[in-house]
Parts: C-alpha cells; structure tokens; sequence
C-alpha cells in the first residue's frame, strides 16, 4: 500500500513539476506555449558624426531610458580607438566617447536591439524633472495668457489642455497670439515642442520633453520626434505635438526623455546624430530565448538552446521518443494490442515522419512482405541466429535499393526517403515475423504485424502533431509529466479493453 | 461483444496487468526465473526434491560432446530431445521408436544419426531460443500415452496445468491438442483447454480460443466425459514445485505416462489466464482466500486439503 501511495506521489510530484516548470516559462519568461507567435525585433542604430578639430575630443549621447513594454538589450558601442564608457549624468545614462587630438571627419555607432514586449514593465521610473522656464518679454506674456487662458476655459484637465493647446497651434489659420508665437519662435518640430512646454509650465502643468523613434523597418538617418508628456492621474501621457493624444503608444521608442541634451560634443565641430532602424522576424520563442538570455536567467544556461543548431534539431526528433513509447504503453496496458517487439512501432512511427505516412506504410508493407518470403527460404538451410540476421539485413538493403530505383523509374520521388527506415529494425522485425509464423501461424503474424503497424501509426499522429512538437523541445520537462503518466499506467491493474471481449463469454453464460 | 469491467470483477476474474503487478510481481522474485525458464535446472532440481520427471538420459552443453551423443541414446525406448529454453515447443524432436540405426518419428518419417547430430548442433547454437543464446539439450525418455485420453487429442500428449499459488494448487486444467494446434499443447494456437474439477479430477467445461466447446473438434469426443486419474498424486506433485522453488504464482505443467504415472515436465513463472475461461470462473476469489490463510499450513498434505474443502466447482 505504500507503495502504492509512493507511486502516486512520485508520479504526481512529477507531473507537478513540469507543469510548474511550463507555467513559470511561459508566464515569467515569456514563452509562447503554441508555435507560430512571431515577434518583431529591431535594431536601432544610433550614428554620430562630427569633424575633428585636434583638440581632445570628448563626446556625451544621451541613452535610451526605461520603457515599459519595450525590452532592450545587446546594447554596444563601436567606435574605432575611442575611450568609451557609460555614466549616469543628473540621474541620466549616457554613453561617452573621449579621445586626444582628433582630425578629420569620425563616425561613432551605437546600437540597441528592441523587441515588443507587452509583459515588461520597466525597473525604475523617473521622478519628474522640472526646468527653469523660458525668459519671455511683455508681448510674448500677454500672448501666452490669452492662449493658455483660453485653453484652460475650454478644457476640463491638464489632458484636455494640453490636447486643446496642440490643437491651436495645428490649426492652418491659427488665432493672433499663436500666430505670435510660430512666427518669432517656430521654425522646427523641436521649437513647437520646446514652446509648448514652456506655455504648459505657465499653467504648472507637469510636463517633460521626450525624443522618439518610431520602430519601422528601413528607416535610415532619421532624426528623433519631439513629444511630450503630461504627467496626470498618476500617469504619464504621451502627445504627439502635431495630433494630440496618442492613447496606444505603438511601435514608438522612447530615446531621449526629460530636458537634458541628446549630443554633447566638446573639442569637435559639426558633431550630428542620426537614427537607423531595422526590423526582423523571429519567433517568439526565439524572442523570449533573448530576453531571457539577457536577464541571465540560470534556467535557460542548462536549456537545450545553449547546444549548436545541428544538435538540437536532433534533439527534436529524441524528444519525441518518449511520446511514443506513452502512445505503446497506453495501447499495450490499456487497451492490450498485441504488438511484435516492444518498440520497434516507436521507430517505425520515426521513419513514417521521415517518409510521411502513406508511402511509409507502403514501403514498409513491401520490404517486409519481401523479406518474409525470402527469410522462408533461408529457414530451410538452417542457419545459425546471427548468420541469419545478417543474411536478413543484406536481403533488407537489396530489397530498399530494388524499391527505390524501381519507383524512382516510376516517377515516385518519395521512394528515396525508404532509407530513412532503420534497417537493423526491419531485419529483426522480419526474422521475428518469420519466427511468429513458423511457431504460432499466419494468423498471429497479422495481428502482431497489425497491431505494430496501429500503434506505429497512432505514434506517428501523436509524434507529428505540431503542438506535441513543439512543447517537447521548448518544454523538455513537459517530459517530466509523460514520465509521470508512465509510472502510473505502470501500475494499473485494472482490465485491459480487449479482456472485456476475452472474457466476455464467462459473462455471457451466467 | 464486449463486457463491463464491473462484471468481470465481480466474477472475481484475474486480468494480465492485475496478474503481472499484484501476483507475479509480488510473488516471483526474478533471481528464481532461471530455475524455471532452464529446463535442464528444474530437472534437476526436481530430481532432488523428489519429483518424479521423465527420465533424464542426459544433456549435451558443448559442440564438443555431440560426436559421444550415441552413448547418450537408449537403445530401445522412443526419446525426446529439447532445448533447455526453448519456448513454445520449438526445437522439440521426438524419436518414436529404433531400430539400430534408424531413428523414426511419430509420423513415420526416419532419421539417421547425423540428422540427430545436427540436431542437437542447432539446438546447442541457439537456434530455438528466441533470443539466440546458446543453449542445452536435454535428452529424455519419451512420455507414453495413457490410454485414459484415447480420444481427447490428436497427436500429441495431453498436459495438465496447474495454478499453485503460495504452495496452495488453485486451478487446473488439462490441455488437448488439436490438428489446428498441429500436435502441440498451446492455447492459443488451437488446442483446447478442459477446465478440471481440484476437487476430483474431472471435466468442468471446455474452452478452444477463449470460446467454449463441448466436443473435441477432432475426434468429436465429448470433452466434459474427461476424468484425470491419479489426481492426488498430481495435486502433489504440482504442489511440490513451490516447495522446490519458492516462486509464489507457478503454473506446474505435469503429463501422465502410461507406465510411470503422473510427471513434472516443465513449471511456468507467467501462467496464462485462459484457465479461468477453462474453467468458467475467476481466480481471484480464491487467491485471496489464501491470502488469508496462507500462514498456518505447513506441509503439502494440508495445503491440499485446504484448497479441495475451499475450491469447490461451483458451475
């Protein structure tokens, strides 16, 4: 009874685990439980150019801050024979660059790489940092109250406000006070967002600058939007200078954020910044791969992506063995199909995915039947065991050879994966067949044969099924749980369906 | 047509997982196996508890010791030669009668020495053993029919089954070949299975590929007309082979000769569940009643005694 009871426990401790283990990767990690989830990364470059001027050359970048639901990493710099190092300035990281006595024109790249990711939520975030505001004389106050005045009345919030503000200035016949404003302070995006946020600050309103990239592919030398946000109701709300509100921040990358400079250059002249932007495609899987081998996360470094490409994808095919010999043991304890050899079904389901199902089975059908009529012969000059096998196994590689280039002058291609069928199995399945026959009938050698092939089958859909696949090789300890339900089908001991029919005329006569 | 399970465990009938986990597993520790799968090792250790077996003329172990085997033969009586673990009557050769130099089988046909020479060679490589490991060949008196089943079985030689549980004989039944079992004693190719009666030895019903029957379906024979003699010699010969082995869940195959009476020819550590059809009951029932009681029997006498008050035929 213990036992019993240890049994349990062991099988649903592993069961436990691995269901654990999947809920944790898919939950913390990220990773996607089905296939096919792609995700966008993409690839940020920042480009600094400048003119050496021979002076010591000292260059400051302000870095990328923060972002919830953006994930960044392989973040690097590269810059030929430059000091480089990151330092956090008035609580801003930057990238710094110093090198002595430069001439002629430099380069300096330093790249991030992004991925969307709904579930980050960013470590810190900054306290609002207010700056001094703009000197401004009577005219340009008489104008800012009249907008902001004006603003305020038709407004219920700091949102609405800034909203309706936006909104004057964007009009193509704005009213006189804007009108003030664009002609002497307006002649870029950067000077709308700068004298937006000194006429929000007339009104205290808690306000920051942002520049932002938009993540779309091919972008090249592209220069940082101006934004800004309000903070309002605990939260900070990103505009757009020219519409408004932008509710769902999409494929918007915050880069620079408060009022501190984007590029500092000392020693250099025509010191620039431009932004380039490319996209690719990689799974999920892959997406949540990165992530978590940036967070250094110890579980993945034991995880089978550590291993070359050429090995996992062997990998693959092994942990799906394990599938099938649940698929065998559920068929032989529960339902009792009788199968020749334990798991020789297992791999012949293998070589099914190999050759798909239907010409599989044919070739399979073939060599064996062609094996089986030739063994018979061999049995009459009776050979010794291992001489037979191997005679077996000779006759297996001819009969493969024959088939394929038969079919193949049939204009059936498929033919050629027949040697995807291990043939030491196909010998052994022959010789005990042909054992099968000789000692309990043709009749027996049809159902072991066909019970085999059922289970092979039924192992081949299970084995092929992409959902199966694909959790056996991101979920190695999904494993766990087949090995769980193994242990205790091991120890049913209950009927098997086919004693239901065994039996059947015990019942019958009561 | 298919039954509930409900209703087969109410018949107390035992299934191949149940068997396998709550019997086998339980009770036949794996180190004894040899004793029974080597039929060479359950001869001789037969021999020393006293169980009668065919008589034993001797075994030959290495290639070397085939061009001696005349010496092996008798000169007279029909002998069989076997593989020690040979399943399923594979590698079996049975010499009816000699005549000097000429050896016949059953079915007339006549062999010379070297045929029996090269017998025994394919025996001694494996060739019957499944697994292809090298093997013995035991050389033994042929069994001669016993006139009691004229009638029963074609061909071959009846042999009766016995369930001992914990020393305890539980169930018996005797099985006929058939000429769609081709001479051999094996269920599932043919032969019929005559559930017999602990108690008396006599007939209880019939069973031919898990169905019942009534007539022997060569012979025509009525096959409940069935009565083993010298049934308590059997049971105790049967129950002798636990003492022997100490393998808990034993099916004791046991055949009678017409002049030495009742022999032990072979004991199997994964008996076959058929029996139960044989019988048309389950076996559970009175495994468990055993169970109970297993403790307080010590020798052969009382343990038989207790299963033939116990184990009435109740159909």
């Amino acid at each position: 009874m213990t036992s019993k009871l240890q049994i349990y426990l062991f099988s649903f401790l592993l069961i436990f685990i691995a269901v654990a283990t999947m809920a944790y990767k898919v939950k913390y990690l990220d990773f996607p439980l089905f296939s096919g989830e792609d995700k966008s990364i993409f690839n940020i470059e920042a480009k600094i150019k400048f003119e050496g001027t021979g002076e010591n050359a000292f260059i400051s970048l302000a870095l990328n801050e923060e972002q919830d639901e953006m994930f960044v990493y392989n973040e690097s710099a590269s810059s030929l024979n430059y000091g480089y190092t990151t330092a956090q300035v008035d609580g801003y990281k930057r990238a710094e660059w110093a090198k002595r006595h430069i001439r002629g024109t430099q380069t300096i790249y330093y790249s991030i790489d992004v991925i969307e990711d709904s579930s980050y939520i960013s470590q810190k975030t900054k306290k609002y940092i207010s700056s001094k505001p703009l000197d401004m004389n009577s005219i340009m106050t008489q104008a800012t109250i009249a907008i902001m005045d004006d603003a305020e009345i038709n407004s219920a919030d700091d949102l609405s406000m800034t909203a309706k503000l936006i909104e004057k200035f964007a009009k193509e016949e704005p009213t006189q006070a804007v009108g003030l404003f664009k002609r002497r302070y307006i002649h870029s995006d950067n000077d709308l967002r700068n004298t937006l946020v000194t006429l929000l600050k007339f009104k205290n309103v808690q306000v920051r600058r942002l520049g932002v990239l938009k993540l779309k592919d091919g972008q090249k030398n592209v220069k940082l939007t101006p934004m800004l946000e309000i903070f309002s109701k605990n939260r900070w709300q990103l505009f757009d200078i020219h519409t408004g509100k932008i509710d769902r921040p999409e494929n918007l990358f915050v880069w620079q954020r408060g009022g501190v400079s984007l590029l500092d250059a000392e020693g250099v002249i025509n010191s620039k910044v431009s932004f380039s932007i490319s996209e690719n495609a990689i799974s999920s899987r892959r997406a949540a791969l990165l992530k978590s081998s940036a967070s250094e996360i110890s579980l993945m470094d034991f995880s089978l992506f550590i291993l070359p490409n050429e090995s996992q994808n062997a990998f693959k095919q092994l942990l799906l063995i394990p599938i099938g010999a649940l698929v065998v043991v559920l068929l032989r304890v529960l339902i009792g199909v009788k199968t020749s050899g334990t798991f020789m079904s297992v791999l012949i389901a293998m070589a099914f995915m190999q050759t798909q199902l239907i010409p599989g089975l044919i070739m399979f059908l073939s060599v064996v039947s062609l094996g089986l009529i030739v063994r018979s012969y061999l049995s009459y000059l009776n050979l010794l065991l291992v001489a037979r096998i191997s005679a077996v196994l000779i006759i297996v590689v001819g009969i493969m050879a024959v088939l394929a280039v038969i079919a193949f002058k049939l204009g059936f291609e498929d033919a050629i994966t027949i040697t995807f069928f291990p043939m030491i199995i196909l010998a052994w399945t022959i010789e005990r067949m042909s054992i099968v026959w000789e000692e309990d009938g043709a009749k027996e050698v049809f159902m072991q044969g066909g019970g085999s092939l059922i289970v092979a089958v039924l192992a081949y859909f299970v084995m092929i099924n992409p959902i199966i696949q694909f959790w056996t090789f991101n979920f190695p300890e999904f494993l766990l749980a087949v090995l769980g339900v193994i242990i205790l089908v091991g120890r049913y001991s209950g009927y098997r369906l086919s004693e239901l029919y065994r039996f059947a005329s015990m019942v019958k006569k009561k | 047509m298919i039954i509930f399970p409900s209703e087969l465990k109410k018949l107390g009938i035992l299934g191949m997982n149940a068997r396998n986990i709550d019997y086998i597993g339980k009770c036949n520790d794996r180190k004894l196996y040899p004793l029974v799968d080597d039929k060479l090792q359950t001869k001789q250790l037969a021999t020393q508890h006293g169980l009668k077996t065919p008589e034993f003329f001797g075994a030959v172990e290495y290639q070397g010791q085939i061009k001696n085997i005349e010496d092996l033969l008798p000169k007279k009586s029909g002998f069989v030669i076997k593989p020690a673990q040979g399943s399923g009557g594979k590698g079996i050769l049975i010499i009816h009668k000699r005549e000097n130099d000429i050896f016949y089988k059953p079915s007339g046909e006549s062999l010379t020495l070297i045929d029996i020479k090269r017998h025994t060679s394919n025996i001694l490589s494996g060739l019957y053993s499944l697994c292809g490991k090298d093997d013995v060949a035991i050389i033994e008196k042929l069994i001669e029919f016993d006139e009691v089943f004229d009638g029963f079985s074609f061909e071959g030689i009846p042999d009766i089954r016995i369930i001992i549980y914990k020393g305890y004989p539980v169930m018996a039944m005797i099985r006929l070949s058939t000429s769609m079992s081709d001479g051999k004693a094996n269920l599932h190719q043919g032969a019929v299975g005559v559930g017999i009666d602990i108690l008396t030895g006599k007939a209880i019903s019939a069973v031919q590929y898990d169905r019942p029957i009534f007539h022997h379906p060569d012979t025509g024979k009525e096959l409940l007309k069935l009565e083993v003699p010298y049934w308590e010699e059997i049971l105790y010969l049967a129950c002798g082979s636990y003492d022997m082995t100490n393998l808990g869940y034993l099916g004791a195959d046991i055949v009678l000769d017409k002049y030495e009476g009742p022999m032990l020819l072979e004991l199997n550590a994964r008996p076959g569940l058929t029996i139960q059809i044989a019988n048309s009951q389950g076996i559970i029932h009175r495994l468990s009643m055993i169970d109970e009681v297993s403790v307080t029997h010590e020798n052969i006498q009382q343990r038989i005694d207790f299963s033939l008050k116990n184990f009435k035929n109740n159909v």
